[in-house]
């Protein structure tokens, strides 16, 4: 009976892990999602716009700890942050669309895809001069907390990364299904030509999109630099990619399926990690969904063809 | 009497092809107006010139006496022209009611903000376009559709909710392309109704392309023929019908076939 319970537990602590894990690459794959979704091209600056939005969280959670410790209890401090930086990080995707996409709206798909890795090039860069190469150490916004449940641990961080990724990807489902800009949203990912005869300003619609998803990669920044709090300006490449990565194999401009395969992906990685030696675990973890988009090569929810117009 | 919607001398190329030629288009309140012609003759290029998916290369468009000329597309769907396409642009996996509703979008005011923390403006507007979409559902016989896919609708439903959708900008000129295209005669005859309720209630003028005779003679005050992007004849039905040049290159080819 008690290695049964024993490996019981063990499984149930590597489920909270990977979805903690999945937790940040539904998220940040998020925005890729919408964003292909709308304007049909991958914004490849996502990732580093993620890594922005986790130098603003930074900034703002120095400053409001700094400023507000004493004055008001930690999870408003913690609240405060994530709203501001929020509300920031959103300028950046706005930024983004309005100076690299816009103007190539009527460009070849590869030019806006090149546009996109030198934009992230560019931020970089920019976070480099601005900061030194040296690695910040994001300070914690709450107290850890350990708890013991049955054979299992579990932080609060670690509980709160869980369900305030699942708070943000239920507003995100209201805000698409409900709002005018959402249903506009929703209407852009099947045709270009009908939805501004409708009334509909693209040159809303879409800065809106960037400015959503670079909200929710600031969000996940936030959370990102509580579980590992160092930050370094190449933060956003790796962790972009696979993000990328959960975006196709959700299906290309799925939401649903974006979150979903980050999730599988955070599953994936972890549990290839425990049984196989940590350094093969992106190897094997990447090969295993390279054969899952052999078989389903547009991925769990992609549209099986698109009569979508480009402009 | 001043127009409602006013085409001076439109001239359109595509690179080197002269697609309309000296297009001009006077559209009278609560008018109901059709254009024909044969395949390829630049019909629906002036309903995009019109409705600013494209700007003219010459010409002047005027609705209520104010340029629209080179307007953003979405900006002159919110002042009035709405319309319909020839190969349904429905918004697949979307619900019809949800079509609806998004087609009110350029008369909702309501800001991130008062969406975010469901304002009083906010939720009165949208129960008003709640209200207006089950109206409209209610006019154009599709309201046992409104929580399907719009896939899943027979075609005449299809194109019955995206008048419904153009009806929802609240426009003053209905521009329908095609209106009965792959239609039953059943479909088509609920159609002619529709459409007439529509002028009715709504006091919209209309113009439409269609290629069935029957339709537009039935429908239609106003009728030019489009032959090569140039408009070789104009006036009431009777007389067009009769027009030798409308004849033989329209109605002439179609006789044949």
């Amino acid at each position: 009976m008690e290695p049964l319970i024993e490996s019981f537990n063990y499984i149930l602590q590597n489920i909270i892990n990977a979805l903690q894990r999945g937790s940040f690459y539904a998220v940040i794959s998020i925005g890729y999602s919408m964003v292909y979704g709308v304007l049909m091209l991958f914004n490849f600056a996502h990732g580093d716009i993620f890594m922005v939005g986790t130098y603003i969280g930074f900034g703002i959670a120095t400053v409001f700890l700094a400023v507000l410790t004493g004055l008001v209890p930690p999870p408003v401090i913690f609240l405060a942050t994530v709203v501001v930086t929020m509300f920031l990080a959103s300028w950046i995707g706005v930024f983004v669309e309005v100076a690299g996409y816009r103007p190539l709206r009527q460009a070849p798909r590869a030019s806006a895809a090149i546009t996109g890795l030198m934009i992230g090039i560019i931020f970089e860069t920019t976070i480099l001069i601005m900061l030194g190469a040296k690695r910040l150490s994001f300070p914690p916004l709450m107290e850890t907390v350990n708890y013991h449940i049955g054979g299992i641990y579990i932080t609060n961080v670690k509980a709160m990364i869980i369900i305030i990724s699942l708070l943000l990807m239920l507003a995100l489902h209201a805000f698409i299904q409900k709002t005018k800009w959402g249903m506009a949203m929703r209407a852009m990912s099947y045709d270009f030509l009908a939805v501004p005869l409708m009334g509909v300003s693209i040159n809303i619609i879409a800065p809106l999109t960037f400015a959503v998803g670079a909200g929710l990669a600031s969000v996940a920044g936030i959370l990102y630099g509580q579980a590992y709090p160092i930050l370094d300006p190449y933060m956003g490449v790796l962790l972009g990619w696979k993000a990328f990565v959960a975006a196709i194999l959700g299906g290309r401009g799925s939401i649903k399926g974006a979150a979903l395969a980050g999730y599988l992906l955070g599953f994936i990685e972890i549990f290839v990690a425990t049984i196989f030696p940590s350094t093969l675990r992106d190897f094997i973890a990447y090969s295993i969904i390279l054969i899952i988009l052999t078989f389903r090569p547009r991925g769990f929810f992609g549209m099986e063809h698109s009569t979508k117009l480009r402009l | 009497m001043t127009a409602l919607l006013d085409v001076k001398n439109m001239t359109h190329f595509f690179g080197g092809l002269r697609a309309v030629h000296n297009y001009n288009l006077n559209i009278a309140p609560r008018q109901i107006f059709g254009l024909i012609g044969p395949n390829g003759a630049g019909k629906t290029t002036i309903f995009n010139l019109i409705t600013g998916v494209y700007t003219p290369t010459e010409g002047e468009i005027r609705l209520e006496n104010k340029n629209i000329k080179g307007l953003e597309t979405n900006e002159i769907a919110a002042l009035g022209l709405g319309r319909t396409f020839q190969n349904l642009a429905l918004w697949r996996h979307m619900n019809v009611v949800d079509h609806i509703r998004m087609a009110h979008y350029s008369q909702l005011d309501y800001g991130l903000l008062g969406a975010f923390f469901n304002s009083r403006a906010c939720r009165d507007q949208e129960n008003q376009v709640r209200e207006n979409a089950h109206r409209l559902m209610q006019l154009f016989d599709i309201e046992k559709y409104a929580d399907d896919l719009v896939t899943s609708l027979p075609y005449g439903a299809q194109r019955r909710v995206e008048m419904a959708r153009a009806m929802a900008t609240n426009p003053k000129v209905l521009f329908l392309d095609e209106p009965t295209a792959g239609m039953t005669p059943d479909e088509l005859v609920k159609m002619i109704r529709i459409i007439r309720q529509v002028h009715q209630d709504f006091n919209v003028a209309i113009f439409l392309i269609e290629h069935r005779m029957k339709f537009v003679m039935e429908l239609c005050e106003s009728i030019q023929t489009l032959v090569f992007g140039e408009v070789i004849a104009e006036g009431p039905p009777e007389e067009i019908q009769n027009n030798p040049q409308v004849i033989e290159a329209y109605l002439g080819k179609e006789d044949m076939t």
